[in-house]
Parts: C-alpha cells; structure tokens; sequence
C-alpha cells in the first residue's frame, strides 16, 4: 500500500510540532506554508542577513521559538516542505495552491490545518490614518524587519499581546506613548483562578507589565477609546480615550497599534467543509472539533490558533495530538501517553483561554457607541453609518445579505478584519443576538492571487 | 387553523422575474403576494455576472429585451434605488482563430437593426484605438453603445422593497411544499404551514421551477448549471463596456466588466457543479483557473491583477436554452416565467413587466410562441 498523503498547511507551533510526530511514525508529510521560513507569526524568523539574538527577537519565548525552529529544521529531507506557497481552496479533498512554482493541486488522504490567527479588530473613529496599525502587524514590523510602526506608540485594545508588543517595543528603544487598556483590572481579578490553569505563562503576563512600568510607559486600564487624530497627509497624530473615571485623556503619537486578543484563520476549515458552532465565550463561529482535533470533515483535522485561540504552547500540544490522531485513524500504533499528555496540556490552555476572555472580554458593546462617520470596513472605506442605513433600508439582519447589500467584507481582506465587528453592529441595531446575524461565508481564494499565477494558453 | 391569506396573485419565486412581476402587478393594481424560499434575490438573479446585454440573444427575443431595456434606463426612479444599472456599452469579440464568426456577427447586426438594436462593428486599427486593452487574438467585435450592466445583488430586492412599498406581501424564508388548484383557486402550502389562497399562481423560480410545473402535468426537461464568477481588487475605473467572447466552446466562452467601484467582475469557461436540492454549489478551482486562464487571451493584463473572491449560483435551462414563459397548456390561472438559461437577468424587468399585462388584461404584444409549455412534449 502507498504511504497516504498528509498536508500541513502551517508552520508554526502547531504545524512544526505535527510534521515532527508523523516523520517519527515514518510519514513523509506536505508542509505548506506562506512564509519564507517556518515558525509561524509568533516564532516569525528574521529574514537572511539578520544577526538578532533569540533573546532579542522572543524575550521570554527564546527557548520556545529556538526549539520550534531547531525541530524544523532537523525534518529537513523527512518533510515536503513548500514555503511561500499560499494554499488558496480546497475541494474535492484536493488542496489548490500557489508558489514559487506556479499552480499546483494536491490531492490528500489526511490534512491538517494549522492555519494561525489575526488580530480581533474594534473600529475607532479615524482608525484608518495611516500609522494605525494591527498589534500583530507591528509585532512583525520589529520582529521580522527591526521597524518600529512610529516614533512614538500608542498601544490600545486589550489581551496579551497588547502588553507584549508594547514592552517589546520599549525593550528595543522605540518610545512607547501609552498603553490603553479597554479592559479593567477587576476583570483580570476575576479571572485570576482559570489563569493560574498555565502559571508560567500567567508570570511571563506579569512580568510584562513590571518591565513596562520600570520603562515608565503610562497604563490606563477600563479607558474607552474615542478617536484616533490624524489627517490623509500626516497620519496618526493623536489617540483620546475616556479614562475610567468618564475624563478625556488625549496622547500625542504618530502610530497606533490596536486590538483585541486574536480571532483563527478559518477559511480554509469552512472551504474544506468542516460544520462551525458558535462559542459564546468569544462570540465567534469556530471549526467544530473533537478533543482529539478531528473536524466533522473526515480526514480534515484541526491544530493551533486557527481553531481556537490557546496561545502557541497549546498550539504545539495540539499540533502534536492531531498528527497522533491522524496516525491513530490510518492505523498506525500510536503511544496512548503521548496523546494522553498532548490532552491535557490542551485542556490546561483551554482553561487558561477562558481566563483571557474573561480577563480581556471583547468589548463588543462598543459597536453601538460608534458615530456614523466611522469606516467599519476599511478595504472598501464603507461607514458605520452606511451599514446602520442598509439595515433600516433594506431590513437585512444578516451577515451575508449585509454584506451584499453594503459592500462591507467584500474588499481585499473579506472580512477578515471587519467582519467580527460589523457582525456584532448589525445584531446592535437590529436587536438579535450575534450568533443570529450569522457570520460571512468563505470564498475562494483566501488571500487575494493573482489571475496570472493560471498561466496563460499556449497558442 | 387560520384561513389562508387571499390575494389576486400568488407569485412562487423571488428573484428577478418574481420581485419584479409582483411590482408590475402592483402597479396595475392587483393584489399580490411573492413567496421566496430563501431570501429574495439570492439565487441566479443576484449572483450572475450583472450583463445587461441585448446582442447574441435570438432575434424572436428583442423585442421582449427591448422592454426591458426601456425598464432598465428608468429604473433608479422607478424603484427609487441606484441599481448601479451603467449604459456604457456591450461588446462581443471574436478571435482570429475563429474568423467565420465575424461574417456570423455582421450578419446578426444586419438582422438585429429590424429589432431597434444598432451595432456597431469594429475590427483592425479602428477597434485597437478604441479598445488598446484587447489581446492580440481578437479578431472583430461587435459593439452595441445602448447596453451596459449592473449590480445583480441589489435588483431583484430593489424590486420587492418596490412592490412592497405599493402594497405587495413579500415573504422570504418561506418554502412552498404544496400547490393545487381547488375550485377556482390555487391553494399553496409552505413549509411553516402557513397557506395562501389566489386565482392566479405565476411560478418564477428558476432552477426549482420544473417542479412546480410537474404538479400540474406538465413536465420539463429542467437542469441546472452554475457559471464560474470572480472578482478582482479594485482599480482605476477605464474598462467602460461589458465585453464577452462569443464561440462555439464552453472553455474559452468568458466574460468581463468593471465596475465603478473599480472591482473587475468576471466570469465563464466551464460550468460547476450544482446540487437545487441543497442550495448549493461546487465552485471548482480548476475551473477558476481555466477561466483566468482565458480571460487574459481576452485581455492580457489583467494576469497582474488579482482576485479576491469567486462565487457561483444556480441557474436553470431548458434543452433550446429558451424558457417557458406564458400560460400554463393544462391548467387556467397557472402561468410560468423560468429557464432563462443563464440569459435572464437583462430580460427580468420585461419579463415581469409582460406577465403582469399577460395576467391583467389577458394579452400582451409580446410574442410568446417560442416559449411555451408544451414545446417539449411528443407529438
């Protein structure tokens, strides 16, 4: 019998972790990638030519991300690896992608899709001013390219990375302005029993949050954002949020770097036919998946932030536990142990994930506070104020039909960046739970391609 | 068990040709109420490529496309909604390795002028002056100035918001199980249970219209087929005309247009698959592929530009890709307007302008010979 095929689409964490388990097993798996180097968003490597320390690119994650990377590596001629190559459709149990060679189709026994996360985005008035930009997008400024979005930084949403990034960017000399917190401190109290689910990972939090004060970076928690400042030839100029106590606080700054924890990347999972649920603790449609992570898709299976977010030790526990489980399901002798510890190193995240949620809740609330001048979609500049009026006009509820009638999710990111948001606007005005709104269905191609990656007819 | 809801008019379907009956109805003064089983609109009628195109249609068609063109230019102030309908023209190219279908075109436009439709025809230098954006292999084109395109989403539930402001009942989400005709009246079931009561029942729905015609005796040779659509990131609007290749072959047969928004719109090459039964559709890659592949033989530099989404939808034909459009052969009161083969979003509004004359006052101009129920049936 021929070996089966199995595809990784992602390598980070999750994606690296499960390459590794099955080269163990004796499976040569497909690993493809739209990096030019594995490690995935967090574990991002610097490109050739860089010369920074692990302890300078990952701080307290250097052992993690050297030891992703180190595991990759020694895969070399055990895995197919296909970098810079986006996996843009599935059908048909074939995967479709583009890369340095051109168009090529994949068909597949077993897939796992390790696809990662983006940042949950809350529009702010003036949000689209250049030198606004993504929490992840300015982690990657510095950790890939050794940029700072600005001079001087704001930082605002809430969750981990708003922390992370903004000490990362006082540790590396850019001047961090402030860092406005949307969530309060009681929040984080409350959520105190789950964190302690991970310690280390709730010490490397605190820890952030001392190097930040010995930096003297102002922190405002509870604050609630009003404006980002700017103008079409400048950019950002400003940011005012209301404080806690209900003043105004306005910092000076000439970038801004927001969001609110992450959402997955699940295109591909809805593409490949997997059923989604609504998780009301995020308020997001997820990839059902069972503790194992296989999809409802057989032979579709599911690892890493680009089915829940747990954070990236999770993420390589369930990379490992979904490569074991593909085995399991070929038939191949699996160790009970490994799989039984992968579990619970997931459930412990989990756990952990809730305390996040809690701890940093998204403030979807905020929706119905946006003025109608607001761009909601930034891709096709659609308002607030268009979308309220679609709604009044048109009586559409739901995503889709919004969407249709609105143009919002319909430019470059489809959604990807808005769609939370507007889902969450749209069930504000119209008076129905989120999950009632729906969520805008995925289309091929899940980045935009080319038309001339087809090639063109020889003639 | 409360009595069934009576109108004039029952409508079953609510893409372009029900959503617009129900308005014409409307404005004669029938009382109407348009069942849609999904939401309106969704279906062909709002995920087609958005041609409002005249040429290339049968000659004995003209005249019906002609009404509708006349809709067409009024729209805006007809439905009180920017349909974003642009008459910035329609071309249809042929390629050198096809040249006798520049002879077929000349002949078309000759024919055609005794149907009000002027056409221009451009070849050589005069065509690459006017079109630079054209690929090498285009041979001729035909051009007609009075055509253009518009935005499918928004037209069919422009025209049931329409309807609805003069008094039409508009049901989405509402699947009708059950039609029959008891006395004089058509007794409908959907599936929520509630019903509905009216002596006239018009069937506009699309790929799902066989079905209902088979409850009343009359069978149709139905399909469904599902083009290949995408759309690419916006750029600087210049591609002003709607452009299409005209052959003989499924694979090289694409389409394309701008809109101002700057998105290019595209679509053609082969067909996917398609489930009526599930609402659903298999958008094939390898179909997108091929036509991206083939829509740079048409224009070339679009192979830098890049898509950004792909969609299809579910479109129904009959085996001369003509619909039944009229009254039913077996039972009075039962009228169809369905099978439009892909070609029906430019008819919609004549469509449902000449069924609601055909069920107000019995007679319409229209000609209606070549489209009727029993074309199919033996003997």
């Amino acid at each position: 019998m021929a070996d089966p095929v199995v595809a990784i689409i992602g390598a980070g964490p999750a994606g690296v972790r499960a390459a590794a388990a099955l080269v163990a097993a004796g499976v040569r798996p497909v690993v493809i990638d739209e990096a030019m180097r594995a490690g995935g968003q967090i574990y991002r490597r610097q490109p050739d030519g860089f010369t920074r320390s692990y302890t300078d690119l990952y701080g307290s994650e250097a052992d993690r991300a050297k030891a992703v990377h180190d595991c990759f590596d020694a895969l070399h001629g055990h895995v197919d690896y296909r970098p810079q190559t986006l996996a843009w459709n599935i059908s048909d149990r074939r995967i479709f992608t583009a890369g340095p060679d051109g168009q090529q189709v994949l068909p597949f026994d077993a897939l796992l899709l390790c696809t990662g996360a983006t940042d949950r985005l809350m529009p702010v008035s003036g949000w689209h001013w250049a030198g606004c930009y993504s929490l992840g997008g300015a982690q990657i400024a510095l950790k890939a390219q050794a940029c700072a979005i600005g001079r001087r930084t704001v930082f605002m949403g809430s969750g981990p990375l708003l922390y992370l990034v903004a000490a990362q960017y006082a540790k590396a000399g850019a001047e961090v302005a402030a860092v406005l917190d949307t969530s309060s401190m009681s929040a984080s109290v409350a959520a105190l029993p789950r964190l302690l689910a991970q310690p280390a990972t709730l010490r490397v939090g605190v820890g952030l949050l001392r190097d930040l004060r010995r930096a003297g970076v102002p922190i405002h928690r509870g604050i609630t954002p009003v404006e980002i400042h700017g103008d079409a030839d400048r950019g950002v100029s400003g940011v005012t949020v209301r404080t806690s106590r209900g003043d105004a606080l306005t910092i000076d700054c000439d970038a801004a770097a927001m969001g609110h924890h992450l959402r997955p990347e699940t295109q591909l999972a809805e593409l490949a036919g997997c059923d989604f649920a609504f998780d009301a603790m995020v308020r997001q449609w997820l990839p059902v998946r069972d503790a194992d992570g296989r999809s409802s898709q057989p032979g579709v299976y599911l690892a890493g932030d680009g089915a829940r977010i747990l954070g990236a030790v999770a993420a390589e526990a369930a990379g490992e536990l979904a490569a074991l489980t593909i085995l399991a399901d070929r038939g191949y002798r699996v160790s009970d142990t490994a799989r039984q510890d992968a579990r619970q190193a997931v459930a412990r995240a989990r756990r952990f994930a809730e305390g996040l949620a809690r701890a940093y809740p998204w403030p979807h609330e905020q929706t119905s506070a946006l003025g109608d001048a607001t761009i909601l979609c930034r891709c096709e500049a659609i308002t607030v104020g268009d979308l309220r009026r679609t709604i009044a006009e048109t009586g559409a509820e739901e995503a889709n039909r919004a969407k249709a009638f609105s143009r919002i999710g319909m430019g470059r990111c489809q959604g990807r960046y808005c769609g939370l948001a507007a889902a969450e606007l749209i069930a504000g005005a119209v008076g129905t739970p989120v999950e009632a709104v729906g969520r805008l269905r995925a289309a091929a191609p899940v980045k935009p391609i080319a038309i001339g990656s087809a090639g063109r007819c020889d003639r | 068990m409360t009595a069934p809801a009576s109108s004039d008019v029952i409508i079953v379907g609510g893409g372009i040709m029900g959503s617009s009956a129900a308005f014409f109805l409307r404005r004669r003064g029938l009382s109407v109420t348009l069942l849609e089983s999904d939401l309106i609109g969704r279906q062909a009628s709002g995920t087609n490529f958005g041609n409002v195109r005249r040429q290339g249609r049968p000659l004995y068609q003209l005249a019906l496309a002609n009404r509708a063109i006349a809709i067409w230019r009024e729209a805006e102030a007809l439905l009180d909604c920017d349909v974003e309908y642009r008459q910035f023209g329609h071309m249809r190219v042929c390629y050198r390795t096809r040249p006798e279908l520049a002879a077929t075109m000349e002949q078309y436009a000759a024919d055609a002028r005794q149907s009000d439709l002027d056409l221009e025809m451009l070849s050589g230098n005069m065509l690459r002056t006017r079109f630079p954006f054209l690929g090498e292999e285009v041979l001729a084109a035909s051009y007609s100035p009075l055509c253009g395109h518009a935005n499918p989403r928004l037209v069919s539930p422009a025209f049931a918001r329409a309807a609805q402001r003069l008094g039409a009942m508009v049901h989405e989400r509402c699947a009708v199980t059950e039609t029959a005709k008891m006395g004089d009246d058509f007794v409908v079931a959907a599936a929520d249970g509630r019903q509905f009561r009216a002596p006239v029942l018009l069937i506009t729905a699309g790929a799902w219209g066989d079905r209902f015609a088979a409850a009343f005796g009359e069978p149709l040779p139905l399909t469904s087929r599902a083009p290949n659509m995408c759309v690419t990131e916006p750029l600087p609007y210049a591609l002003r005309p709607s452009v299409g290749v005209v052959t003989p072959d499924t694979e090289e047969s694409v389409y394309i247009r701008q809109v101002e928004r700057g998105n290019l719109v595209m679509g053609g090459s082969f067909y996917n698959p398609s489930y009526p039964d599930r609402y659903r559709v298999d958008v094939r890659p390898e179909n997108s592929l091929s036509l991206w592949r083939q829509i740079q033989r048409l224009i070339p530099a679009v192979g830098r530009v890049s898509v950004i989404r792909t969609w299809s939808g579910i479109e129904g034909y009959l085996p001369d890709s003509a619909p039944v459009m009229g009254p039913s052969m077996t039972t009075s009161g039962l009228y169809y307007a369905f099978g439009f083969a892909g070609a029906g979003f430019q008819l919609g509004p004549g469509v449902g302008d000449t069924m609601a004359e055909l069920i107000a006052t019995g007679r319409t101009d229209i000609d209606l010979a070549p489209y009727r129920a029993d074309r199919f049936s033996a003997g």
